[in-house]
């Protein structure tokens, strides 16, 4: 009966405005209407207000307008007869509620600063993470983004039995799925507890994420889908909404609610509606099945527990593409991120504790047996715990498609396809890959070979349309390890030297990667040999083996046509393109320049560059830097400038690749324009930074580039680059 | 006569001497010309009246016109007049409406969102004014609209759907003057022009949408505009509203001006003391027929009656006073006061009529005039004799169903959508919509709108309604959510999930232009179809007395809506009657029915529904769709494709 929702809800919302505004009075009284609120590290304010109203809660004194928001919204109690119609009175009154909540977790946020970890993840002293700051986000954002995390669950409650808390978890966990969990149930079970105590590794990494142990919490998990359309939808702050279809189109997010419902939850759910996000309960609640709202039904109740992921992501609308691997462990890229901490170790291979390497190679079809999988010497079975061995992992493939180009992409999946199996954490690559394994995947029965069919079963069904065969033969000699590596660094010379001599001039051909068109429906990136897409996920031989497994598909061959400017890296073929790809949002892109029709961002970039006009340079900032930049803003702000599919000349994403291509700023003056680092940055891309430097025959350029060691305004860095005299003091004005 | 609140009336002593309607009815004792019944008789120059004969070659007209042409100008002369009566009602709140802008009236400005949605339409620049200024605009832009010389098409036939206005385009039935094609319908029936009846019918088409999409629409959204657009809100109906102690005030007939100034006015204090000092507990003010309907749906405020029931409540003997502006106020009304205490009020220079008094309304002086009239009423109160109000006879109803607030409670502030009414009506939850609009009918059994609309709720059509039909609705208890207890199964659902009642007021007769607002929103939203054509909904005015009621006909079927009438004056001629009822289904995609039986109407709707339904291919078992990463790529910005699949 949707009337007992949504009298429920209704009610719920009520007491969450009443409980937050009570608590706002006492704030104000405490800490006065000038005292500064915010959730940790982002730069959408309170996100969900911000998104929905566009009002920036940056005082204590702005909410004062909120709550009086949320009285217009909040509807009179639901009346036993004679009822109005209450069920978009019920999804106002859900909207209120998280307004509410959100204000409440802001003035938390400013009582108990440290009530929540803010890592990704838990420290001995606290469990809960609270809400992901834009660092966090970003970084997952990416996944959403491409596809490899089709949504999340928010979990409020727990079932009674922790082993079915952790299968379910896992279960959500092999669909893809990220797993907020909010509140403990109303007999006191709490879910992230439950999975800790079952031994189950929580954080964002295993994206089993402990938010927090209160109802309130929910807005973490909405404002985490609230800032996804606007970072990477482009979505206009206060643009309602575009942001709740948005998300209803394209994050496939839902509440999974264990045990009884109380008013506070109802209002809750009520609220996910907006967006979209329906509700599974496992308790014996009244149901709502019609549709529209939501994709499907909005609130579905008394699903078993064995049905529960299944029905879940049915009544979502989502499909979730899974090949299954015949091996004993689970496998997704749930367990990517997965760690495998010293208690946790069993064994481990390469790393510098013994020899490891792994090479992928083709060959003739004859050559091939598919789906063999070889292993040579000692297996798991065969030592005791500690004892670590070499390895030698040669993958083999022949296909009538298949081109020597395309085998560093492939090799480059062993990463992430070793590391998507439960237990085990892969780490490197080619000869400095480093294998650890752990006691859970042991327990479980593993054994080398189990590598092996990963690679041999995710490389068919990843790269079916290039290759036909695969085989792979596994050693832990050490003498065949050595031959192996042998042959390896033979094919990474040759390899290395092909992709060296490639350039923007040597190819005809660039690609265009859309993979992100989910998520931001006017963005368009150009990858060409000497610009790396800005996430740094694909290059230009990704895109061309992306096109030839599926013609269609998201990365397609762009004839770059005639060149009208090659400073700025102007093409005829690549502005019609990008303007038929982009919808007429881009008409033109330079494809080196960032003060001129700059390549737009979807907002999964690993970096963002700014001009800083008085230093007459330009800045670069890492995702993984939180503070301020000479540009005035942190990276979270700046983001909010180069994101959202949007061309703001001065602002662009760029991959940490890029910046050491010859390609990077060309219009602009290129290398010699960069004025400053965070000095994470620039110590992690210094080896080909110093080469680039040598080339110029400027090795001292290095060294003239501030970090925030140097400065964190452009006054500051000025003086160090005046005292430097740095290039770019001497160029054209960029501005 | 089935309705139980007259009946109770009309057994008390105090009404033993009423004729009603009903009585003139009987005493009559002569059936309706045959020539009239059938709209052969023809009347439009002196070498007449002339009865056709169709198929006899002596019994043409003198001038040689035919039956078809006879019947089609009659027709046509009736949507005429049905239009004027809207056309002149409309001219008459956009003057108030332009009066409002400029301050000289005790209204205001209340929908700004409206109002800015209109001025859109006519173009009219919005940034940065102040809101009476772009009311004063939009209102002398759409006062132009009523003598517009140039040969534009209206403003508003932009807000229908492409596809339509593409046919509209191609039969060139565009209106362009609200007056003009009201004359021009006229003058193209008078004797000797347009002989042809596909010809005429186009006029009559024409003339119709000037009044659909230009005049009722004006009327209804500037309306709303001024005087709030209808939010869902409790009320009560029938005769059970007339308050014993109180000073009773019925409002009738049909422009809301009037009534708004008289709602203010109740609450004045100075008229509040007033009644007080004549012994009152208060001022009851009540609604009939039309006028009922507007301040019932911005209002709240009860309606005693609707058209049928108007001389029943002047029987009460416990009216004060009756006001009355235009349109379906019986004459026998007048005559009924003179043994009781009561006053017919007339307040309209155009509607005067014996035994009334006349106090005319006027909207520069509103309150000066709205008070004068309620003094009136009260000074009365004193002089009432014996009385009978139906206490028990009052039924719960939720009201204030405009567009807006259909898609607000479908999905709250910032989810507004017609998406769950389309998913439902796809997934067959709905089968699809009857829409039971119009009059009341003496000669009728009065119970046709009860009887068709719980047939069609039962089999999960959900009911729109408006008019006196809506009133007759109400009274039938089926404007009440619990009424869902009436549907099959699916609509019962719905009504349940939304808390709506499974027959929702839209408002007067002038408010069918929602209706067409509506029935766009539900092709906007996609999945049924590109036009009104394809959409699975059906319109019936059973009991259908005024002539407005074929003007609105002509309308809906102009716009692509079928229509299910009782009975039509057209059947003297196979040809034109054929016309109506077939050949226009080609180039209209729709048609006018005629179904005596109201049973069978609802069995019509029905299986007409179903046809539509059939025709847009959602009868089909459909599998419910998940969506990969791919198809969310390939939306494009717009929505995921083939969401709302069948009930699992």
């Amino acid at each position: 009966m949707s009337k007992i929702i949504c009298s429920a809800a209704i009610r719920g919302a009520q007491k969450i405005v009443d409980m937050s505004e009570e608590k706002y009075e006492w704030a104000l009284q405490k800490y006065g209407a000038d005292q500064e609120v915010k959730f940790p590290n982002t730069a959408y304010y309170l996100p969900i207000i911000y998104s929905i109203l566009g009002a920036k809660v940056e005082k204590l004194g702005d909410m004062k307008d909120i709550f009086q928001e949320c009285r217009t919204l909040l509807p009179g109690s639901v009346s036993d007869n004679t009822w109005l119609p209450y069920l978009g009175q019920a999804l106002d009154a859900g909207m209120a509620t998280y307004f509410a909540e959100e204000m409440f977790e802001a003035i938390r946020n400013v009582e108990t600063p440290d009530f929540f970890t803010g890592t990704e993840e838990p420290t001995d002293a606290n469990l809960f993470l609270g809400a992901a700051d834009d660092v966090i986000f970003r970084k997952r954002g990416v996944e959403f983004v491409d596809g490899s995390a089709p949504g999340f669950a928010a979990i409020v409650g727990a079932p009674d039995d922790p082993a079915v808390a952790e299968k379910i978890a896992l279960e959500l966990q092999e669909k893809n799925l990220y797993i907020f969990m909010h509140d403990s149930s109303v007999n006191g079970k709490n879910m992230s507890r439950q999975l800790v105590d079952q031994g189950v590794q929580v954080g964002w990494n295993t994206r089993l994420v402990p938010f927090a142990d209160s109802y309130t919490s929910v807005v973490f998990s909405i404002g985490f889908a609230c800032r996804v359309a606007m970072a990477f939808g482009g979505i206009k702050p206060g643009d309602a909404t575009a942001n709740l279809l948005y998300n209803k189109n394209r994050t496939f997010a839902f509440v999974m609610a264990f045990g009884d419902v109380s008013d506070e939850w109802y209002a809750n759910a009520a609220g996910a509606i907006n967006w979209g996000f329906p509700t599974i309960s496992d308790f014996d609640i009244p149901e709502i099945l019609p549709t529209g709202v939501c994709t499907y039904e909005h609130v579905v109740a008394n699903v078993p527990h064995e049905e529960f992921v299944q029905k879940a992501i049915e009544v979502r609308g989502l499909k979730v593409n899974i090949a299954k691997i015949d091996i004993p462990m689970s496998f997704g890229p749930a367990f990517e991120g997965e760690r495998i901490r010293k208690d946790d170790l069993y064994m481990e291979c390469g790393g510098g504790r013994t020899t490891g390497v792994e090479v992928l190679i083709s060959k003739e079809m004859d050559e091939i047996e598919d789906g063999l999988v070889t292993l040579e010497g000692m297996d798991i079975c065969d030592i005791e715990q500690g004892q670590n061995l070499p390895i030698s992992i040669l993958v083999e493939v022949a296909g009538r498609e298949m081109q020597s180009d395309f085998e560093p992409i492939l090799e480059r999946q062993f990463h992430h396809l070793m590391n998507y199996i439960q237990g085990i954490m892969h780490i490197g690559q080619r000869d400095i890959m480093w294998i650890r394994i752990g006691h859970g995947a042991v327990e479980k029965g593993f054994s080398f070979k189990h590598l092996g069919k990963v690679l041999h079963g995710k490389l068919h069904q990843e790269f079916g349309a290039i290759l036909d065969k695969v085989q792979v033969k596994i050693s832990t000699v050490q003498e065949t390890v050595e031959q192996v590596m042998e042959l390896a660094k033979t094919v990474y010379h040759e390899r290395d030297l092909r992709l060296g001599s490639m350039t923007d001039e040597t190819e005809d051909v660039f690609y265009s990667c859309t993979l992100c068109q989910s998520f931001a429906p006017s963005h368009v990136c150009v990858i060409t040999p000497e610009r790396v897409g800005m996430c740094g996920a694909y290059n230009w031989l990704d895109g061309k083996a992306s096109y030839q497994i599926n013609p269609t598909g998201p990365n397609q061959p762009i004839e770059k046509g005639t060149c009208s400017s090659e400073s700025f890296g102007d093409f005829e073929g690549i502005n019609t393109f990008v303007n038929q790809t982009s919808r007429g949002a881009v008409p033109e892109v330079s494809l080196y320049s960032l003060m001129n029709n700059p390549m737009t961002a979807c907002g999964c970039f690993e970096a963002i560059a700014a001009m800083l006009p008085q230093c007459n340079g330009i800045m670069i900032v890492g995702r993984d830097y939180r503070g301020m930049t000479p540009a005035g803003m942190k990276f979270t702000s700046l983001a909010g400038m180069a994101g959202g599919g949007a061309q703001t000349p001065g602002f662009m994403g760029v991959s940490k690749h890029f910046l050491t291509s010859k390609k990077v700023f060309f219009a602009e003056g290129g290398l010699k324009r960069i004025v400053w680092l965070p000095k994470m940055l620039k110590e992690e891309i210094s080896e080909k930074l110093k080469e680039r430097c040598a080339e110029m025959d400027m090795p001292e350029f290095y060294d003239m580039i501030a970090t925030e060691e140097n400065g964190t305004t452009e006054e500051e860095i000025m003086v160090f680059l005046k005292e430097k005299g740095h290039p770019a003091l001497e160029m054209e004005a960029a501005v | 006569m089935t309705c139980a609140s007259s009946k109770l009336v009309l057994a008390q002593d105090i009404a033993k001497d009423t004729k009603t309607a009903y009585d003139r009815v009987k005493a009559r004792g002569m059936a309706a010309c045959l020539f009239g019944q059938k709209g052969t008789c023809c009347k439009n120059c002196n070498m007449g009246p002339c009865q056709i004969i169709d198929g006899v070659e002596s019994m043409v007209g003198v001038c040689g016109a035919t039956a078809d042409t006879v019947t089609a100008r009659n027709f046509a002369r009736t949507v005429a007049a049905g239009s004027a009566a809207h056309g002149d009602h409309a001219r008459e709140m956009v003057k108030g409406f332009i009066e409002t802008a400029k301050g000289n009236t005790p209204h205001e400005i209340k929908d700004e969102v409206k109002l800015h949605s209109l001025a859109a339409v006519y173009g009219v620049d919005v940034e940065g004014r102040d809101k009476n200024d772009i009311a004063l605009e939009l209102g002398e832009k759409a006062l132009a609209d009523f003598g517009s010389q140039n040969d534009e098409p209206l403003a508003m036939l932009k807000r229908a759907p492409a596809e339509r206005q593409k046919i509209w385009k191609k039969l060139g039935v565009e209106p362009r003057g609200i007056d003009r094609e009201v004359v021009e319908l006229m003058h193209r029936t008078h004797m000797g022009v347009d002989q042809q009846y596909e010809n005429i019918t186009n006029q009559a088409s024409r003339c119709a949408l000037s009044d659909g999409w230009g005049s009722s629409m004006l009327s209804t959204e500037l309306t709303d505009i001024m005087f709030g657009t209808p939010v869902p809100r409790r009320s009560v109906v029938d005769l059970g509203v007339l308050q014993k102690d109180q000073v009773n005030v019925a409002v009738h007939g049909h422009e809301p001006l009037l009534a708004e100034s008289l709602c203010i006015a109740a609450q004045d204090q100075e008229m509040l003391d007033l009644a007080k000092a004549q012994g009152a507990k208060g001022i009851n003010l009540v609604g009939v027929c039309c006028t009922g309907n507007e301040i019932l749906m911005r209002r709240g405020i009860p309606v005693a009656a609707g058209f049928i029931q108007q001389e029943i409540t002047i029987a009460t003997g416990a009216i004060e006073a009756m006001v009355v502006d235009v349109q379906c106020v019986m004459q026998s009304l007048g005559e009924m006061t003179r043994n009781l205490h009561t006053d017919i009020i007339t307040t309209n220079y155009r509607a005067k009529m014996p035994f009334a008094i006349h106090i005319p309304f006027d909207e520069h002086a509103a309150m000066a005039s709205a008070k004068e009239i309620l003094t009136k009423a009260i000074m009365n109160y004193k002089k009432r004799g014996k009385f009978y109000i139906p206490e028990e006879k009052k039924l719960d109803v939720v009201v204030g169903f405009s567009h807006e607030t259909i898609n607000r409670m479908l999905g709250g502030r910032f989810r507004a959508s017609y998406r769950p009414l389309n998913d439902n009506i796809i997934n067959g939850r709905i089968r699809g919509v009857g829409i039971i609009v119009g009059c009341d009918n003496f000669k009728l059994n009065d119970d046709a709108h009860e009887i068709i609309a719980k047939e069609l709720i039962k089999n999960n059509i959900l009911v729109l309604a408006t008019g006196c039909a809506a009133t007759a609705l109400g009274r039938a208890d089926l404007m009440n959510p619990e009424a869902a207890k009436y549907c099959g199964p699916g609509l019962a659902e719905v009504c349940e999930t939304v808390g709506m009642p499974p027959v929702l007021h839209m408002g007067s007769c002038v408010d069918n232009s929602r209706l067409l607002i509506a029935a766009t929103a539900m092709v906007n939203e996609g999945g049924l179809g590109d036009d009104i054509s394809d959409l699975p909904a059906v319109g019936t005015a059973p009991l259908w007395m005024s002539e407005k009621a074929v003007a609105i006909g002509q309308y809906f079927v102009a716009s692509g809506a079928q229509v299910i009438f009782q009975s039509l004056p057209t059947d003297g001629s196979k040809v034109f009657d054929k016309y109506l009822k077939e050949d226009m289904m080609e180039t209209y995609g729709a048609v006018w029915n005629v179904e005596a039986d109201p049973l069978k109407i609802a069995k019509s709707i029905i299986a007409k529904i179903e046809e539509k339904r059939e025709a847009l291919g959602i009868n089909k078992k459909q599998d419910r769709v998940l969506f990969d990463m791919e198809m969310r790529r390939d939306q494009e910005g717009g929505e995921l494709k083939g969401v709302g699949c069948s009930v699992t």
